[in-house]
């Protein structure tokens, strides 16, 4: 009860971010949030009838541990999984482009299991979720610089459909 | 890397771009030590040719870093034989070694080519051989001799006529490319939209083991290089599949998977059959590499709270750690005699390839690059090729594995990475009949 609650409260922060402009960025691989998931779960419930927005979370240099001010998003994605059984996630880890390209792929990994990790703790179930790692290869940022590299170590979420 | 920082700078442009294609393009930009003075001289008759062949020979002998080709102008007649060569005259441009030699088509079109190897000091002939060639083995005649000029002069094979694989990234579009050593007639393998990374021959050079992306997640393929069949997928299973690296037998690769969790290392059969895990560490193991008997493989792991490289038994047990300074230890390769360990350390925020005699464990910087990564031994455990960039472009280079001699090989308008040097041939295509 106390736990429906919590995400409950989680989600309203989360949406009530979402519609702020002072968003940091968008996922590129964000779709229209009207996009239908692909899902043979007949429930829909209000709480959580689309697909949550925000997809990515961001991590420090060679780190895979999940800041707080992400897990309000890992809520709302493992609860809409618990809610829609029938739907797959894909987790992509990614690193910045320092270090070794295979060290990457196992940091990328980590980062990706992590995510994973947590929404089976949200709701999801593990067989929903495959965690994957892109390491250093496909940056969403190609510059050499910070600016770049903290929007590179990033897990991003995609839905069944989109990948 | 600062082309400043290497003294003397040579700066020699020996091949500029290919036909064609893009080819590598190679800079010569450091000095070895000891260089055995040689006069490559122009064979008699070498404008029957398609191709000057003694270029390419002299070519070769200068970017081991183990010659230093003399001019050879300003001969009046060029010697086909042992008797008509002036040795006072090679002595005075302080030659120790020659090579004479003469060419010619023959009725049937194809060609022939003999040469000499001489002692200018004791002016006597060291060795000889001579090889009928179709017109488009010019090259690869030339890679022969320089291998025969460069085991008759060392005391090692040469490896002028072994391959190399690296992946050209060209806007969003990735190319498996294998080329000769020097750089020249490349070949793509395979070519994707999705990246290609961690090329690894196996050991009797007839298939590369890669990761591909092209199932937006990273899948183990084996690729034949003689026929032209599509590429297997040797492992894909839940989440990633990478770091392949084949058993000195060709047998059995060794890959890091994780689908049981974290990255660990599994070995299967060279077929993706018969999959066994190996590494039981929860942590991150990755990069196995074989020892060249095959009892052990070399890893990385952050088992210890940072990235360091780790030996094992190849069938599985405890690890002992290998490095100790810094906290970024990574990309273990041993030399092809296992002596020698090189990987890649970060050191002040800079990545650098290293180089680790594991008789005595002295630690040597081998490359001053910012970004240096995958290196990867020639056959004969001479020369390191490795990844780094200039101006923000990926490029190849190669040090010697005392360091003091490097090149540069790079594509016009392409990032060059992930290169895998291939393993001597056996049974080369045989150009003497």
């Amino acid at each position: 009860m106390k736990k429906a609650l919590l995400s409950a409260l989680a989600l309203a922060l989360l949406y009530g971010c979402a519609s702020q402009p002072t968003e940091p960025e968008k996922p590129s691989v964000a779709p229209a949030p009207s996009r239908a998931p692909v899902t043979t779960s007949p429930v829909q419930t209000p709480a959580s009838s689309s697909i949550p927005s925000k997809r990515s979370v961001f991590y420090d240099y060679d780190k895979s541990d999940i800041k707080d001010e992400y897990r309000p998003i890992l809520q709302a994605h493992g609860q809409y999984l618990a809610e829609h059984r029938g739907t797959k996630m894909l987790v992509q880890g990614n690193c910045d482009e320092r270090g070794s390209r295979e060290y990457n792929i196992a940091l990328g990994q980590r980062r990706a299991e992590g995510v994973k990790r947590m929404l089976v703790l949200m709701g999801a179930t593990g067989s929903q979720v495959e965690a994957v790692s892109l390491g250093e290869e496909k940056p969403r940022c190609t510059d050499h610089n910070e600016g770049c590299w903290s929007q590179n170590r990033r897990g991003d979420m995609l839905y069944g459909g989109e990948y | 890397m600062s082309a400043r920082t290497f003294a003397p700078l040579l700066a020699a442009i020996l091949l500029l771009a290919g036909p064609a294609r893009a080819q590598l393009t190679i800079e010569i930009i450091g000095g070895g030590a000891n260089q055995i003075p040689i006069a490559v001289l122009p064979f008699a008759g070498e404008s029957a040719l398609p191709q000057s062949i003694t270029e390419i020979v002299e070519q070769d002998l200068s970017r081991s870093g183990r010659f230093r080709a003399l001019f050879v102008g300003g001969i009046t007649q060029v010697p086909a034989e042992i008797s008509q060569v002036d040795f006072a005259e090679w002595k005075s441009r302080l030659a120790d070694a020659m090579v004479i030699g003469q060419a010619q088509r023959l009725p049937d079109g194809k060609f022939e080519v003999r040469f000499r190897l001489l002692d200018v000091l004791k002016q006597s002939q060291i060795g000889s051989s001579a090889y009928t060639l179709s017109a488009g083995q010019i090259r690869l005649t030339a890679h022969k001799i320089a291998d025969f000029i460069y085991e008759k002069l060392t005391g090692e094979r040469g490896v002028f006529g072994t391959k190399i694989a690296y992946v050209v990234k060209h806007g969003s579009r990735f190319e498996l490319r294998v080329a000769d050593a020097d750089g020249q007639n490349a070949q793509s393998m395979v070519i994707s939209s999705e990246p290609i990374m961690s090329l690894a021959w196996s050991p009797d050079g007839t298939r590369m083991a890669y990761v591909s992306f092209q199932n937006k997640k990273p899948i183990l393929f084996v690729q034949s290089l003689s026929a032209s069949q599509q590429p297997a997928p040797v492992a894909n299973y839940k989440g990633s599949n990478s770091a392949p690296a084949w058993s000195p037998d060709g047998k059995q690769l060794a890959a890091v998977l994780t689908k049981d969790g974290s990255s660990q290392i599994y070995l299967m059969n060279a077929d993706g059959t018969n999959l066994r895990r190996i590494t039981f560490s929860g942590f991150i193991d990755t990069e196995p590499f074989f020892t060249p008997d095959g009892r052990s493989i070399y890893f990385t792991s952050d088992r210890g709270g940072s990235p360091q490289i780790y030996r094992m038994p190849a069938k599985g047990g405890e690890a002992v750690r290998v490095t100790f300074e810094g906290d970024y230890n990574v990309s273990p390769r041993l030399s092809p005699e296992g002596k020698t360990l090189v990987y890649v350390s970060r050191n002040d925020g800079r990545f650098q390839v290293m180089a680790m005699d594991l008789g005595t464990r002295q630690i040597q910087t081998l490359t001053d690059g910012y970004r240096d990564e995958s290196p990867t031994f020639a056959p004969n455990g001479r020369m390191i090729l490795y990844a780094t960039d200039v101006d923000n472009r990926g490029v190849l280079a190669a040090v010697s594995s005392d360091g003091r001699f490097r090149q540069r090989l790079s594509v016009q308008a392409a990032d060059v990475r992930e290169p895998s040097w291939g393993p001597f041939l056996g049974n080369q295509k045989a150009v003497t009949e």
